[in-house]
């Protein structure tokens, strides 16, 4: 199994793994994420059915509404959060989602962007590890 | 560069000004050295999306503000909540819902907001001017601001707006500085017809595409030749919005910022230019209708909140018919604007017609449809967008005179010279 290191740089800091769901359209969360299950429920989007919970979720950037970030602070308090989130850009509606969750709860969602090149490598079901640098390991069957 | 703040920032980030300016201005410091802004700005108002109540997390957030006695230091406007604060026993709301709810609306109206509970705060008097810096969320409130008012505020999500009310700061960055209100890329109407132009239903439509293919960038549409209604704005930058992440767009020759395709585009060559023809149109028509047949439950406007204009043109549109008894419909709106259209004499009409008005409010946003209604009609392209994922329903998409249309003839209707080859 190959493994590959790519270096991400940390928007907020944490270390996390899980396996990788990873589209490259962006998504609102609000009316595209379930916080109650992790389910993808926007039925235009290429992950539509697919569970994020626990998985790091690799979408380019949100769109849409500005609820996004309250409808993934809710999905952080109920443990249906992706473990983390690699986007090609800061992505100001999840950072903040995090910070708030860190000063409300002290548990915030690993965040970390990948160059487009970078984000190109990565392929739904790696393996895939995050550490508090940002340095993004992939491990799959695939690669 | 780093972050440079101000004794006043300061001294808030101490908890001199008490606790809940120091929580405030913590989370906004901390998302401010996130973005890389290099300092922050005084702002002139806010509109707070962080109504909308999603569950436990977003009311703890309200709560804890609002016990720590957090009051907003600039006016402050509010979005829609969870339900209508007044009528919602009267809708498919369980209490389960309503309760907390109406908790984090109380949360918000304690800390001395303007009690608009409306998506469309531009509607109000207390708009902002061109050229304010102010902090929104609501994202079709944003791009509206931002492109046909010409006021200035960034892509806020909820949380963060009424963190910039509390503290009457936020970021230097993004669409606050002129520098990035630049447009990216071009869209040229080819051969779109003055009358198709002048249609409700074209602007849904222009929205849903345009953002579907701008994204997060600035879009640039050139040759229209007719100038929009904001009602017709409205609809544009809710779809636009929704489809993809369009904060500000330019209109050449009509929004504030764009006289000219050089003003646009601040003298730089666009990125990509897109002829924009009516196969695309069309495609994208075709797009906001999901429903595979003719049959119809509900008609559903005012996403976003219907204006007094829409109002009275409903109004006009009804006069003399009926509703088909089999078919509900719902204008969602605001206080302000079902008052106005109260003391214009015309609510008695809709009501007649067989209407029903929920304020504070929307389907989106309020658990409110009990489940025999299956298959909507809008003419929003953001309800449209949303109602698949949200509510589980399909849409069909048609103009105003469409959804009245099919309000009395009890199926789908939808007029198709416009749209045709």
């Amino acid at each position: 199994m190959e493994r590959i290191v790519l270096e991400g740089k940390v928007v907020v800091p944490g270390e996390a793994q899980g396996v990788a769901l990873v589209a490259n359209e962006p998504l609102s969360f609000w009316g595209g994420y379930d916080q109650k299950t992790g389910e993808i429920i926007d039925r235009r989007h290429v992950l539509s059915g697919q569970n994020a919970k626990d998985k790091v979720l690799a979408i380019p950037f949100t769109r849409g509404s500005s609820t996004t970030t309250a409808v993934l602070l809710d999905a952080i308090r109920a443990n249906t959060a992706p473990a983390a989130i690699i986007t090609t850009e800061t992505d100001f509606f999840f950072a903040l989602a995090s910070v708030v969750a860190d000063e409300l709860f002290s548990s915030p969602l690993s965040l970390v962007t990948l160059n487009e090149n970078d984000f190109a490598k990565l392929k739904s079901d790696d393996n895939i590890q995050i550490t508090a640098e940002g340095k993004v390991i992939v491990s799959g069957v695939a690669i | 560069m780093t972050l440079q703040l101000t004794e006043r920032d300061r001294a808030m980030l101490r908890g001199d000004e008490g606790a809940a300016k120091k929580m405030a201005m913590s989370i906004i410091i901390r998302m401010a050295e996130i973005s890389k802004a290099e300092k922050l700005l005084d702002i002139v108002g806010a509109h707070i999306d962080s109504t909308v109540y999603i569950g436990d997390a977003g009311l703890e957030f309200a709560e804890k503000l609002a016990s720590l006695g957090a009051k907003v230091a600039v006016p402050t406007t509010l979005n829609v909540s969870g339900i209508d604060e007044h009528h919602w026993q009267e809708w498919a709301v369980a209490s389960e819902w309503a309760n907390p709810a109406h908790r984090q609306m109380i949360a918000y109206r304690s800390m001395g907001t303007i009690q608009t509970w409306t998506c469309a705060p531009y509607q109000a008097p207390t708009k902002p001017a061109f050229g304010d810096q102010i902090a929104w969320g609501e994202s079709n409130a944003i791009v509206f601001a931002n492109s046909v008012i010409g006021a200035r505020t960034e892509r806020y999500p909820d949380l963060f707006d009424i963190c910039c009310a509390i503290t009457g700061r936020a970021p230097a960055m993004g669409l606050h500085l002129s520098k990035n209100r630049a447009g990216k890329i071009l869209f040229r109407l080819v051969d779109i017809s003055e009358e198709l132009q002048k249609s409700d239903d074209f602007y849904p439509v222009l929205g849903n595409l345009i953002g579907k293919l701008a994204l997060d960038k600035i879009p640039v549409i050139d040759g229209m030749t007719i100038r929009p209604t904001d009602d017709q704005f409205k609809a544009f930058g809710a779809g636009a919005a929704s489809s993809g992440g369009v904060a500000m767009f330019h209109v050449v020759g009509v929004t504030p910022e764009a006289p000219t395709l050089e003003d646009a585009f601040h003298g730089n060559e666009p990125a990509q230019i897109t002829d924009v023809t009516m196969d695309m149109l069309r495609e994208s028509r075709q797009a906001l209708n999901h429903s595979n047949s003719s049959k119809l439950d509900m008609v559903a406007v005012g996403c976003p909140h219907l204006s007094l204009v829409e109002y009275k043109k409903l109004a006009s549109l009804v006069k003399g018919k009926s509703k088909h008894p089999d078919v509900q419909f719902l204008i969602t709106s605001n206080r302000a604007m079902t008052q106005l259209a109260q003391e214009a004499g015309i609510l008695s009409l809709l009501k007649d017609f067989g209407v029903k008005i929920t304020v504070d409010t929307c389907s989106l946003t309020s658990p409110m449809l009990p489940p025999e209604i299956k298959k909507m009609m809008t003419n929003s392209a953001k309800h449209s967008y949303y109602s698949p994922g949200l509510l589980g329903r399909d849409v069909a998409f048609g103009s105003l005179e469409d959804c009245v249309n099919s309000a009395v003839a009890g199926h789908i209707v939808q007029d198709e010279r416009l749209w045709k080859e």
